[in-house]
């Protein structure tokens, strides 16, 4: 079976602080999922288990029909690639071109695909200018698309993107935007994890919800929106669209302003004439 | 007299081709709460750096054009004593936490034990921005063991804990929960009402049209617009300029792209509903 599956996961730090329990999850390849919930929820220690760099305490982590715990990390970040955080956990090249091009070279491509490899990757991020700059000179957000970058040039099946969104303005949350219908017609599977509702509400059919230290939802977006309980519990918001629906008595399945603007001309209202 | 004074201020980093500022001349006064807003790489955090002094004084490069803080030349300003003034939270939460501390507490500690607080006031002063900040269960973690958002928050919670009469506060929230993102700007609030001045860099401009008292739009190194936040907010060319407009606003944009015209544009939440409450009735 082509997908990531978490089984009855539990990890725990070597502090012995148990950051995860019980975790149920399926992400099948080319699909698209975000993770939301509240800070320290244990949603980046979830996702380090999905490609290795955590094995679970108890529990199974399966990709593609591999159990995680009989493979390196090496071995299974060719298949799930996991972009950090934060981008200074995973930078240690001189110039943005060496980063990206680092592990194709690892992986001893020819000089030609690297290349290839490289600018591909560049493009989609829109960082070609960068190129030859050192990336710990450059801005957070720019190094953070150096790290998305530096995962696609290993074309893995799975993407694993932690907190692309922080800090984004207008033309970064496009580029993301756009990356990711990119990555579903290569029918490659993502998991985003974000703080920005805006984002989930634009972008993604299927939400999973963390909070202390479990999954507490996973469906349909909308349905997620829809249910006070779980925006509480995960300390998340509606979209201020979804807020002021809600305060309008338009009910609670406004996702964003097209939404909004739907369910507006099926009311009858004042038009301001 | 303006606390803050700048004029025909342009500043180029060593060795960079172009200026980060541009002939940016602007006043600040004390105990406002400013909102600075604008797209990346437009020079928000070079402000931030000169505010703070850090620009002449860590930052070589090319200085000119006038500024002054309290009438003083920024250039002859002493930066030690700066800093006991000015609390500067850095954009990137993770450089801000020292990684020399073994406990939360400790790490909230050390602005304060460099400012030779005494030791009962210490302590004292760390269990309240706990409580303010919503951390007071992390107060016995390792800084290096926590979340990014958990990081964020240690990392604000130490710069407030020195109690200085201005704030500059680049992106705070970057990290944060969308809860934890709206108790920073409660907190953010109270500080205003001590009289604290406040200069914050934000994208989430959503929370910062609800309780900033200006914004300065800042983009290509310039000064785009400074003033009241409907005023800036009514000018949806700034669009153009990379700069985010709240959801408040393009929902009554979108409406009015649909017939429903408003009188004015709402840049808040319960100015939103308020207006569409009007039209239901
Ligand atoms: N190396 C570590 N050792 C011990 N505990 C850790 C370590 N890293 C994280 N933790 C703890 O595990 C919990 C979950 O952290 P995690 O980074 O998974 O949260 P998160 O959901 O990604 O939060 P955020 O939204 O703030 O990034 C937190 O309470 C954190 O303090
Ligand atoms: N330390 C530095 N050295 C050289 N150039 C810098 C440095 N910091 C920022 N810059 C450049 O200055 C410009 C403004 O950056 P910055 O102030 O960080 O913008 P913002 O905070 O609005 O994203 C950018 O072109 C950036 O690359
Ligand atoms: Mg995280
Ligand atoms: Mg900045």
């Amino acid at each position: 079976m082509e997908q990531i599956e978490l089984k009855h996961v539990y990890f725990q730090y070597p502090n012995g602080y148990l950051a995860n329990e019980d975790l149920n999850l399926t992400v099948k390849k080319g699909e698209q999922i975000a993770i939301v919930g509240q800070n320290g929820a244990g949603k980046t220690t979830a996702v380090k288990l999905m490609n290795g760099l955590h094995k679970p305490s108890k529990g199974e982590v399966i990709v593609d029909g591999k159990n995680t715990k009989k493979f390196t990390t090496a071995q299974i970040a060719r298949y799930v690639g996991y972009v950090f955080q934060n981008p200074d956990d995973q930078i240690f090249n001189q110039s943005v071109y060496a980063e990206i091009a680092y592990m194709p070279k690892y992986y001893k491509m020819s000089a030609s695909e690297i290349k290839n490899r490289v600018e591909e990757s560049a493009a989609l991020l829109k960082i070609e200018s960068f190129l030859d700059k050192n990336p710990f000179e450059i801005p957070y957000v720019m190094r953070k698309f150096v790290t998305i970058a530096a995962i696609l040039a290993t074309k893995p099946q799975y993407i694993i993107l932690d907190e692309p969104t922080a800090g984004q303005d207008l033309k970064g949350i496009e580029v993301l935007a756009d990356l990711l219908k990119i990555l579903k017609k290569q029918n490659i599977g993502t998991v985003t994890i974000t703080h920005d509702m805006d984002f989930v509400a634009n972008n993604f059919e299927r939400t999973v919800v963390m909070a202390n230290k479990r999954i507490i939802a996973d469906g349909k977006t909308r349905d997620i929106f829809g249910e006070d309980d779980i925006l509480r519990e995960s300390k998340i918001k509606r979209t201020l669209a979804g807020e002021v629906a809600v305060e309008l008595g338009m009910g609670k399945c406004i996702l964003n302003i097209p939404d909004f603007l739907q369910e507006w001309s099926k009311l009858e209202v004042k038009d301001g004439k | 007299m303006a606390f803050i004074k700048l004029k025909n201020i342009t500043y180029t980093y060593p060795l960079a081709k172009e200026p980060a500022l541009r002939n940016m001349s602007c006043e600040l006064e004390r105990g406002k709460f400013y909102g600075v807003i604008g797209e990346n790489a437009g020079g928000k955090t070079t402000f931030c750096n000169l505010l703070r002094g850090l620009i002449p004084h860590f930052y070589r490069g090319e200085l000119e054009g006038e500024m002054t803080i309290d009438g003083q030349e920024i250039r002859n300003i002493d930066v030690d004593i700066l800093s006991t003034q000015i609390g500067y939270i850095f954009q990137n939460p993770f450089t801000q936490i020292s990684g020399v501390k073994k406990t939360v507490f400790e790490e909230i500690a050390l602005g304060m034990e460099n400012l030779g607080v005494p030791k009962e006031e210490i302590i004292q002063q760390v269990i309240e921005i706990a409580e303010l900040v919503k951390i007071e269960d992390l107060l016995q973690k390792d800084p290096n063991q926590l979340s990014g958002g958990q990081r964020q928050k240690v990392a604000f919670a130490s710069i407030i804990a020195m109690d200085t009469d201005v704030f500059v506060i680049d992106e705070p929230t970057s990290q944060l929960d969308p809860q934890g993102t709206e108790s920073i700007f409660e907190i953010i609030d109270k500080l205003k009402k001590q009289a604290k001045t406040i200069i914050l860099v934000e994208h989430k401009i959503d929370l910062v049209a609800e309780y900033a008292d200006e914004l300065i739009v800042i983009g290509q190194g310039e000064i785009l617009a400074k003033g009241d936040v409907h005023q800036v907010l009514s000018d949806f060319s700034l669009q153009t300029r990379g700069v985010m407009f709240p959801q408040a606003a393009l929902l009554s944009k979108a409406l009015s792209e649909k017939g429903f015209d408003f009188p004015n544009i709402p840049v808040t939440k319960s100015e939103c509903i308020q207006m569409l409450k009007e039209r239901m009735r």
